[in-house]
């Protein structure tokens, strides 16, 4: 059995007095694409911004990389989080600055690389999302998938050992979907990535998932591999494997 | 790292924490004859052990398909993250100085005319709305007013005592050497009525409320609220800044004599403490040296200043560029522009009415 690279056990979080995660234990394994299910509203969000301590959990504990990441101290924590990327639903990217400087942001921030290292690996990243004609741009230029994808690109710029998609391929055409599912599969092999997707897109969930962790009123109702998920019995997952999409 | 018969040999991990000190090693061999690069014993690579590599390349002037020796892993990465292929992409050139001023002046005359359509617009939609409620949100009008008046009473209240206080008490060293005394009232009754009434109301009210509508309007812009509403064949002037503008229309002329009447009331508490002078008296002098033609141009002013802020506000809203740093930008534009074209006008009043008196 392999060792989880992200722990999470008894995680209970709320917004003032209402509950949205109800106890909550889940292991994420390295090297799997784990996707994260649910119908809108359930906390599929909440729980991964628990886990990276965007939000404080209101009680349970989280490990990554081993390490209990809700009692650490922040310079810990900042080397945690340098060894992870996230690619936030609606982009986040800095509007102040081009596409070329917000993938800069982290590897001028956290790295000692030349400037033209640098510069190199932001073309490339940006090649890879097929971004490669927007890298002057400014994000309020780039269209709703374009952003989405340049966040990509800043989220993956300094390889990081855990990769986490909240909603990748929302608003994205089929193809750019799927070439972006290609991606990710590709980085998952080439860089031994561990991989988190938040999604509701099944023909992407039928691509890329490895293990299914389906979320219902803030309780974690199914955990385990997408074969396991297509059989079971458990209804509101049967429901979501028939219907199609939430 | 190390050079073996002009080859350039790595082993072990090449990666983010160890290309800046390899880069380094690099540098040190930079001169001599390298003709080929060894990856074949390299454990670990990422992209920017590749950057490095196609940087090396790239100051070695080395072909990559001749030149690099690599295992499996490597290539596959390679394939991946190699730059080699890309073109880059410059940057818009800058415009040179003659089109750069000729493409301001265009934006320039741009920028009048969309004022004036603006302000046209807003001139119409204000006077038909007097009239006709359609297209505007019952009770608009009085919210916008208890934020634009109400709300902003205090501060303009707190200020204008100060200032009173201020003004009274710097003219009352200079006019107790000439035993002047009584002048202070003719000193603050006139300043407070024909000029500081008027334009510290006004700047406050650029600085509090043309800010809020120049945000207001640009996030509206920048989310499509406004474009939302012009697909429910709602006006968005009519629905966004009339309220405004009919509320700030009632509210500056109150805002503007209740300011007024603290700083006199300031200079009063002065007057009574530090010059000696009964409050009666202080108050007889002042309504005796104050004219109805001072009175109305103080307020008549007041008005112009309050919809040049609306104006202004509502053109930077509705011009916004960009998302969340565009709003920030122009929000910022707009209390400039407001405080500069409150102090212009004040100049131009100054100049028709008092130039020749």
């Amino acid at each position: 059995m392999k060792k989880p690279i992200i722990s999470v056990r008894n995680l209970v979080a709320k917004f003032g007095e209402n509950t949205i995660l109800k106890n909550i234990s889940v292991d994420i394994y390295p090297q799997e694409v784990t996707v994260i299910l649910g119908g809108s509203g359930c906390g599929k969000t909440t729980l991964i911004k628990n886990i990276l301590k965007l939000y404080q959990p209101f009680s349970g504990s989280v490990k990554i990389f081993d390490k209990e990441v809700t009692s650490i101290d922040e310079q810990e924590f900042d080397d945690i989080l340098s060894r992870i990327g996230m690619l936030f639903q609606n982009g986040a990217l800095l509007n102040s600055l081009s596409i070329f400087d917000n993938v800069a942001i982290p590897l001028e921030q956290h790295t000692k690389l030349s400037k033209n290292v640098i510069e190199k690996m932001i073309k490339v990243k940006l090649d890879l999302v097929n971004l490669s004609h927007a890298i002057h741009m400014m994000p309020a230029e780039l269209s709703g998938g374009m952003r989405k994808r340049a966040a990509l690109a800043r989220a993956i710029a300094l390889d990081p050992d855990i990769l986490i998609c909240d909603e990748p391929s929302a608003g994205l055409d089929p193809l750019t979907s799927a070439s972006l599912d290609e991606l990710i599969l590709k980085l998952k092999n080439l860089l031994n990535m561990t991989i988190v997707i938040v999604t509701h897109e099944l023909a992407s969930i039928h691509r890329i998932a490895d293990r299914i962790l389906f979320i219902d009123n803030g309780r974690l109702i199914f955990d385990g591999t997408l074969d396991e998920a297509k059989k079971t019995d458990i209804p509101e997952v049967k429901t979501f494997f028939e219907v199609g999409t939430f | 790292m190390e050079l073996r018969e002009q080859s350039l040999f790595f082993e072990g991990e090449l990666t983010k924490q160890t290309v800046p000190a390899l880069n380094n090693e690099f540098l040190k061999h930079i001169d001599q004859m390298i003709s080929t690069i060894d990856l074949q014993q390299v454990s670990k690579i990422d992209s920017a052990g590749i950057a490095f590599v196609d940087e090396i390349l790239l100051q070695l002037e080395l072909n990559p398909d001749d030149s690099l020796s690599m295992n499996e892993m490597v290539r596959t990465a390679y394939d991946t993250f190699t730059s080699a292929e890309l073109k880059s992409i410059s940057k818009e050139k800058k415009l040179d100085f003659f089109t750069q001023i000729g493409s301001s002046s265009v934006n320039f005359i741009i920028s009048v005319r969309d004022g004036i359509y603006l302000i046209a617009d807003i001139s119409y939609w204000s006077f038909v709305g007097i009239f006709d409620k359609r297209g505007q949100r019952k009770g608009s009008v009085i919210q916008q007013a208890l934020f634009i008046g109400v709300d902003a009473l205090g501060i303009i209240a707190l200020l204008s005592m100060i200032l009173g206080l201020i003004l009274a008490l710097q003219s009352a060293a200079q006019l107790r050497q000439f035993g002047a005394n009584i002048f202070v009232a003719d000193l603050m009754a006139v300043s407070m009525v024909t000029e500081m009434g008027p334009i510290l109301t006004a700047i406050i009210l650029a600085g509090r409320s043309g800010s809020s509508i120049a945000s207001e309007i640009a996030t509206m812009q920048v989310t499509e609220e406004i474009d939302a509403l012009k697909m429910m064949a709602i006006n968005p002037i009519r629905y966004v800044v009339v309220p405004k503008f009919h509320a700030i229309t009632i509210c500056i002329p109150l805002l503007v004599t209740a300011s007024t009447l603290i700083g006199i009331f300031g200079g009063l508490i002065i007057a009574v403490t530090y010059l000696d002078l009964s409050a009666t008296v202080f108050i007889d002098r002042v309504f005796e040296v104050l004219t109805l033609r001072d009175a109305i141009i103080g307020l008549g002013k007041s008005y112009f200043f309050a919809w040049v802020i609306v104006i202004i506000g509502s053109y930077y809203g509705f011009n916004v560029k960009g998302g969340a740093e565009g709003v920030g930008k122009v929000t910022t534009q707009a209390v400039v522009a407001s405080i500069f074209w409150v102090i212009i006008l004040d100049a131009i009043n100054s100049l028709i009415f008092y130039f020749n008196v």
